[in-house]
């Protein structure tokens, strides 16, 4: 089974490299663009795991080792 | 005293730090490699600067799990003193001995000069030769140190007296341009709520002779030892 889990800052953390890359946007003339969020993307290949496990497990990984909660949030779902 | 330095995969300022303990202090002084499990009797034990695992994930993120990091958890729990410079800081924050986070630098750029931090608090083991207000002039080099912890962590820290470094202007005043890194409340080192742990971005071992450029980080590691030593 795999699982992609998208780590990105909280809203309440400033992202300064999103913000750049946002500016970046607005001086090549994207300026529909209202804000950009940096984040990390994981892609894990589970073996022997069913989707239960999976749906206890992989939250248990990003919360202890991908993600900080002090400041990173995550969301996550099975690709296949 | 005797002190121990955590060497990882990627550390690059332990030899720098083994000498301005061991050299500069006169102290006995030693590497200790991040997968054993033996602390080989140090009353300090240093996380010391660089890319531990190569900051890869986050920095100081895998440094946490490296084997030996269970005994200095519970060398920290027994109250013993424990001093993380720069990524040690960084690791101090990700095993969860000090509260908080890093962000990359407000400019997005890596600062390698030298700056300006006033000591808040002269009532540590790690500060007690100074003065509280005292302005010391320390180099650092880092990409994250811009601190980050959520508004009642910062109160809660503030109002125990656990923030011991700002970065200030050479007089000591406070103010955006002098927060180099964008840190929450200028924080630039704090210590835990038993006073036993300290992290903090700046590196003192890089400022011990007048070799170096500046001799401000001795009072530091020298309050460790509770003396100045000529």
């Amino acid at each position: 089974m795999k699982v992609r889990i998208l780590v990105s800052f909280k809203d309440s953390v400033l992202d300064p490299q999103g913000q750049t890359v946002k500016n970046a946007l607005l001086t090549l003339g994207y300026g529909f663009v209202r804000d950009v969020r940096q984040g990390k993307v994981f892609e894990l290949d589970l073996e022997g795991v069913s989707e239960d496990e999976a749906r206890r497990l992989v939250p248990e990984i990003a919360s202890k080792v991908l993600a900080n909660p002090i400041i990173e949030t995550f969301v996550w779902d099975i690709l296949a | 005293m005797k002190f121990g330095v955590v060497v990882f995969p990627g550390s690059n300022c332990d030899a720098d730090t083994l000498h301005a303990l061991g050299d500069i202090l006169g102290r006995e002084a030693v590497y200790l490699w991040h997968k054993d499990h033996d602390l080989k009797g140090v009353d300090c034990v240093v996380l010391p600067g660089g890319f531990a695992h190569g900051d890869y994930l986050r920095s100081g993120a895998i440094a946490r799990f490296s084997p030996l990091m269970r005994e200095v958890g519970e060398h920290a729990a027994r109250g013993g003193l424990v001093l993380g410079i720069c990524n040690g800081f960084q690791v101090l924050l990700e095993m969860g001995l000090l509260p908080g986070a890093m962000l990359r630098n407000k400019n997005l750029k890596f600062l390698c000069r030298f700056v300006t931090v006033r000591v808040e608090s002269e009532k540590t083991a790690f500060t007690r030769l100074a003065r509280k207000g005292q302005v010391l002039r320390l180099p650092i080099a880092h990409f994250d140190g811009n601190y980050y912890a959520p508004p009642d962590v910062l109160d809660e820290v503030e109002s125990n007296g656990r923030v011991v470094l700002r970065y200030c202007d050479d007089q000591g005043r406070l103010s955006e341009e002098s927060n180099v890194n964008g840190s929450l409340r200028s924080i630039a080192g704090l210590v835990n709520a038993a006073g036993n742990v300290m992290g903090l971005m700046p590196h003192p071992e890089r400022a011990v002779e007048d070799l170096l450029g500046g001799t401000d980080g001795r009072l530091i590691l020298e309050s460790l030892i509770g003396g100045r030593v000529p």
